[in-house]
């Protein structure tokens, strides 16, 4: 497994309530995203775990691309990647910050 | 009722995944995990095979209340390495069944499983065998363990021997039940014996409608969350009494079917053994429908399977 692991800038913090999120599964192209808050809220950090060795590159311009456009601050993300594409990761990405967005009765 | 609640209403069990599963299954709002995921309670015997892990071990654990019963509630997800039981998954199914012992807690077991995880098989099979043990003693005290199946993995191997112990079983026309899988029987016995590609021909062995059809389940439902929801809080209202006249009457019931359905070849067979006049008509046939005839044909259950 290759651990790859990111300290990126967030300039929208998380919004929201919920403690923390989970979306996908480890399945073959595709992956499982846990979302905790964690950390400064200007900061967002991901963990990822992968059976995809040499991909690094694409990982940082998925990662800070999500930062970019999602409300990300204040997130520590834990990834465990089934060989899934760019694409498949940035949808995860989004669908874990929307759930974390949530407001908690 | 507006046309997005309609969609929601109709959700397919077998397209959900675990956790979508348990969330349409019990009372809205009322499920609590354990050992959920930010627990990283993971395998660790998939890393020296150089394979990611899943947080959760492919299997949510919970309590919950279903139809204001308590109840402790367990879901596999059979899209991580085919629902398949290791060391930490197995370990968890184990503690919620001890704890409905403990607690005179029903429990309800929604399968998605191909059996035991082969990277890990020593632990997954001393985990199937601790968790027969387990049903049998839950059952013994009192409690109801009522089994789900209708997912894409099916519910194979020790998986199925567990679903096997349960109080009742529930099926969709998608779920499948069988000890060996269709690849295996293939693989061990040849393309002759079975050809694990016939889908047609996986259905009627191993299937929904002909383990309902020969009295290996106790419930068939369209396959849809509610309907699922609905036959649990049924299986549940019934009696589960578990004793020595519980088993003989099922080890003389098998004896009984296997003398009279052992000689037929094909599902197919058995169908028209059991009384049904248009056997070929059955795969194709609606849920409504399937359900009159079968209540005339099906053999009786009495726990057998």
């Amino acid at each position: 497994m290759e651990i790859l692991r990111f300290d990126l800038e967030a300039p929208r913090p998380a919004s929201g309530t919920r403690q923390l999120a989970l979306v996908g599964v480890v399945a073959s192209g595709n992956l499982e995203v846990l979302l905790e808050r964690a950390g400064p809220a200007d900061r967002c950090t991901i963990e990822i775990s992968t059976a995809a060795r040499g991909f690094r590159a694409l990982w940082e311009a998925v990662t800070a691309d999500f930062v970019a456009h999602r409300a990300a601050g204040g997130l520590h993300i834990s990834i465990n990647d089934g060989g899934a594409r760019p694409d498949t990761v940035a949808l995860r990405l989004a669908q874990g910050v929307r759930l974390i967005e949530e407001t908690v009765a | 009722m507006s046309s997005l609640a309609n969609i929601q209403e109709r959700v397919s069990w077998f397209e959900a995944g675990a956790r979508q599963r348990i969330a349409g299954l019990v009372d809205t709002g009322s499920f609590v995990e354990f050992i959920g995921p930010e627990k990283r309670e993971v395998s660790p015997h998939l890393a020296l095979f150089d394979l990611p892990v899943q947080f959760d071990d492919g299997i949510v654990v919970g309590a919950a209340s279903l139809d204001g019963r308590p109840v402790l509630i367990a879901a596999q997800e059979g899209r991580f390495m085919g629902g398949a039981f290791g060391e930490v998954h197995g370990a968890k199914l184990v503690g919620l069944l001890h704890a409905s012992r403990a607690l005179g807690r029903d429990v309800v077991i929604a399968f998605d499983t191909g059996g035991v995880r082969l990277q890990e098989a020593n632990a997954g099979e001393l985990a199937i065998s601790e968790l027969m043990r387990a049903v049998i003693e839950a059952r013994r005290s009192g409690v109801h363990v009522v089994g789900l199946i209708g997912g894409r993995a099916g519910c194979y191997g020790g998986g199925s021997i567990i679903a096997g112990c349960c109080s009742a079983l529930v099926v969709s026309e998608q779920g499948r039940l069988s000890v060996s899988g269709p690849e295996v029987i293939e693989t061990n016995k040849g393309v002759e014996e079975f050809d694990s590609r016939d889908r047609a021909l996986v259905w009627r062995t191993m299937g929904g409608k002909h383990r309902y059809l020969i009295g290996g389940v106790d419930l068939f439902v369209e396959d849809e969350i509610t309907a699922f929801r609905d036959a649990a809080i049924t299986a549940l209202g019934r009696s589960s009494c578990f004793d020595e006249t519980v088993v003989r009457a099922e080890q003389a019931r098998l004896a009984n079917r296997l003398q009279r359905l052992g000689a037929c070849h094909d599902g197919a067979d058995v169908w028209a053994k059991l009384g049904i006049v248009d056997p070929a008509s059955i795969p194709g046939m609606p849920t409504d429908q399937f359900l009159a005839i079968a209540a005339s044909y099906r053999e009786n259950v009495d726990d057998a399977r």
